[in-house]
């Protein structure tokens, strides 16, 4: 039993870092449709960037730990909004393919100027939060862990009161529903569009950070496979759905987690998790909590 | 602009020339990717070994020159990299300084193209069967697994040890085979073995599966930048009981990472910068005024891969493939920074191993093991 609960804690704290990611997907994915390839690798400099602040600010503080991960937010905000700027707004009306390789190509880009600039080796991450880890009833906490989970509902809370409460989240929705009518009743679509990827990128950046925390080596290439994670979590919930994305995050961690500490299956796990995929995308094309919207004529 | 044709031909005659009157040495290293930390070093290595020889006048009366190949880390790459070396830049003797895995895939290659070849690092046993043409400098994970199985048996003294394994790593699961055998022989138990992917940053849930089956000491058999992190979670899950690794344990990174949760953790390896052997001192302190910093493992054996060859070429008098062979197959205590070498019947480097603890945030020499 206690094994069990060890291994459920195990999964929802990287659950959530994934459920972080796919936020920032499918909120580019319901605005533009379309999947920003990019986002794993924003998600790398935000890391980055709290590696380089958290040697400026004290280790072990929580103020120090605030301003790591406010920093690094707001840089990475700043990148989305030039990639959107310069890679694909003027694609914008082309082709989805073209933007879609357009992504990729920047992905890469990415990851090799952080090789160059970064250098390949990994680079330990600083304890910018402090560090303790409690026991309960058998089951080890590290305070690490919990800082994930609370920093993602909060982040969670915060984006859905933007989405659902505010002005610009307004016409973030019109955007998504129809942007040319969007633009007729007078939202201006590019600053719509600027603040989604200012807002997803900022995400990735605290996922990083978060990411970094729990596995404190960083290196420009740490982006990939949590990113291809998150994607999948994305469509899992239902791409362009918020809560689903959320969901399709902890789902996935905590499966798997299960099959990486079964005796012998850890080798499948990422059979596991595409399998599952599929067999929801069989049963709810649209995702777990998506909803399916007829292609307009 | 009519100069320009003339230009370039008297640019390529003078290339030509100058390739004709060196002997080439082709080097395949992950300089980029996920294992670029550890092709940089093995690749410094070589560089710096080059660069002495050619100080000292080069050999056989003729400079030496790295052509130096790529692998991106990448599944296939060394394949291809070997056989543009082979066929585009027709070198002598192709080094390997990168892990097993792409050292099985230029093995064959040059097997076939009678090319020799040198794995500084691949310790899989499988590299050199792949014919007469292929060495290596590195002692094979046989030894290695079992050097630490009797370690672990010997001086641990465990009786239950739980098993991580990189499953796609032909290192971390050769390690782990030869372990497995020799520590079920010394009267030992593996009670669980777990693996990960390579290049997975959480083992949370294989850890807390090892937990479970109650072991005395813990096998990371993988990369140090992975077994670094599993030091770090095991700590945090309570898991108090030594942890030992392989020789890829040995990088300053394993510290950085690690921290606190690698402190008494133990691990096999090539080579000690605090060896008290004059070679391996002079040999030091060059290094550190030509780069500023301490050689490693890699860098070690990157250096020593290329003095075998340096040494062999000398031996046979000539660059050609299969007399360069015979001089590599006969070398005899070769004095090398990593060891005194010989090269056995199966053409691997036959030398002793060394075991590290880690103490004080550095790696403390514990004892020397024999082949």
């Amino acid at each position: 039993m206690t094994e069990f609960l060890q291994q459920l804690l195990n999964g929802i704290s990287l659950g959530a870092i994934f459920a972080l990611i796919a936020l920032g997907y499918t909120m580019v994915y319901g605005v533009l449709r379309f999947i920003n390839f990019a986002h794993s690798d924003v998600f790398m400099v935000g890391a980055y960037v709290g590696y380089y602040i958290g040697k400026l600010v004290p280790e072990h503080t929580i103020w120090g730990g605030l301003a790591a991960l406010a920093g690094a937010m707001a840089v990475c905000a700043a990148l989305g909004v030039v990639i959107e700027r310069l890679a694909y707004r003027p694609l914008r009306g082309a082709p989805t393919l073209n933007v879609l390789i357009t992504a990729i190509g920047v992905s890469l880009l990415l990851q090799n100027l952080g090789q160059f600039f970064f250098g390949a080796t990994p680079r330990p991450f600083p304890e910018l939060f402090p560090a303790t880890t409690f026991v309960l009833h058998g089951i080890y906490v590290s305070s690490n862990q919990l800082v994930v989970i609370g920093v993602t509902l909060i982040l969670l809370y915060a984006l859905r009161f933007i989405v659902m409460g505010t002005k610009i989240g307004t016409a973030m929705r019109a955007v998504s529903q129809n942007p040319k009518a969007a633009s007729l009743v007078g939202i201006d679509i590019d600053v719509v569009i600027s603040f989604t990827f200012a807002l997803g990128s900022a995400m990735a950046a605290a996922g990083g950070i978060l990411y970094a925390l729990n596995y404190p080596s960083i290196d420009p290439l740490m982006g990939v496979l949590p990113g291809l994670k998150a994607f999948v979590a994305a469509v899992l919930g239902g791409i362009g759905n918020i809560p689903g994305a959320a969901l399709g995050g902890l789902l996935l961690g905590v499966v798997e987690t299960f099959v990486n500490g079964s005796k012998d299956w850890s080798t499948y796990k990422d059979a596991i998790a595409f399998a599952l995929l599929i067999l929801v995308l069989l049963f709810r094309p649209a995702g777990l909590l998506g909803s399916f919207t007829k292609e307009k004529v | 602009m009519r100069l320009l044709p003339a230009t370039c031909l008297a640019f390529l005659l003078a290339l030509n020339l100058a390739a004709e009157d060196t002997i080439k040495l082709g080097e395949v290293a992950s300089l980029t990717g996920k294992q670029a930390s550890f092709g940089q070093t093995n690749h410094r290595g070589a560089v710096f070994a080059v660069e002495e020889l050619n100080a000292a006048g080069g050999v056989l009366g003729h400079k030496l020159e790295l052509v130096t190949e790529d692998t991106r880390s990448l599944q296939g790459e060394a394949a291809t990299s070997v056989k543009k070396l082979i066929t585009r830049d027709k070198v002598t003797a192709v080094l390997s300084e990168t892990g097993s895995t792409a050292a099985l895939e230029a093995a064959p290659l040059c097997q076939s193209a009678g090319v020799p070849m040198v794995s500084a690092v691949g310790t899989n046993p499988r590299i050199t069967e792949a014919g007469s043409y292929i060495f290596r400098a590195c002692f094979i994970d046989p030894f290695q697994g079992t050097v630490l199985a009797k370690f672990a048996a010997n001086t641990l003294k465990v009786r239950r040890v739980g098993l991580l394994v990189s499953s796609g790593n032909a290192y971390s699961v050769g390690l782990a085979k030869y372990f497995r055998t020799d520590f079920s022989t010394a009267g030992g138990a593996i009670v669980a073995e777990q693996k990960y992917a390579d290049g997975d940053k959480d083992f949370r849930a294989q850890l807390t599966a090892i937990k479970a089956a109650g072991p005395d000491a813990i096998f990371a058999t993988g990369d140090y930048s992975e077994s670094a992190l599993i030091c770090k979670q095991a700590r945090e899950l309570g898991l108090t009981v030594p942890i030992f690794g392989g020789d890829t344990w040995d990088s300053p990174a394993l510290l950085e990472i690690g921290g606190k949760a690698v402190e008494g953790g133990y691990f096999s390896a090539h080579f000690s910068p605090e060896s008290k052997d004059p070679a391996v001192q002079g040999f030091v302190q060059r290094f550190r005024q030509r780069w500023g910093t301490t050689p490693d493992t890699g860098t070690s054996l990157g250096y020593d891969a290329v003095m075998l060859v340096a040494d062999a070429l000398r031996r046979a008098g000539s660059t050609e493939g299969h007399k360069l062979r015979d001089a590599l197959a006969t070398t005899k205590d070769f004095a090398g920074v990593t060891g005194r070498i010989t090269i056995d019947a199966q053409r691997n480097a036959s030398k002793s191993a060394v075991i590290f603890t880690v103490k004080d945030g550095k790696f403390v020499y514990v004892e020397s093991v024999a082949p």
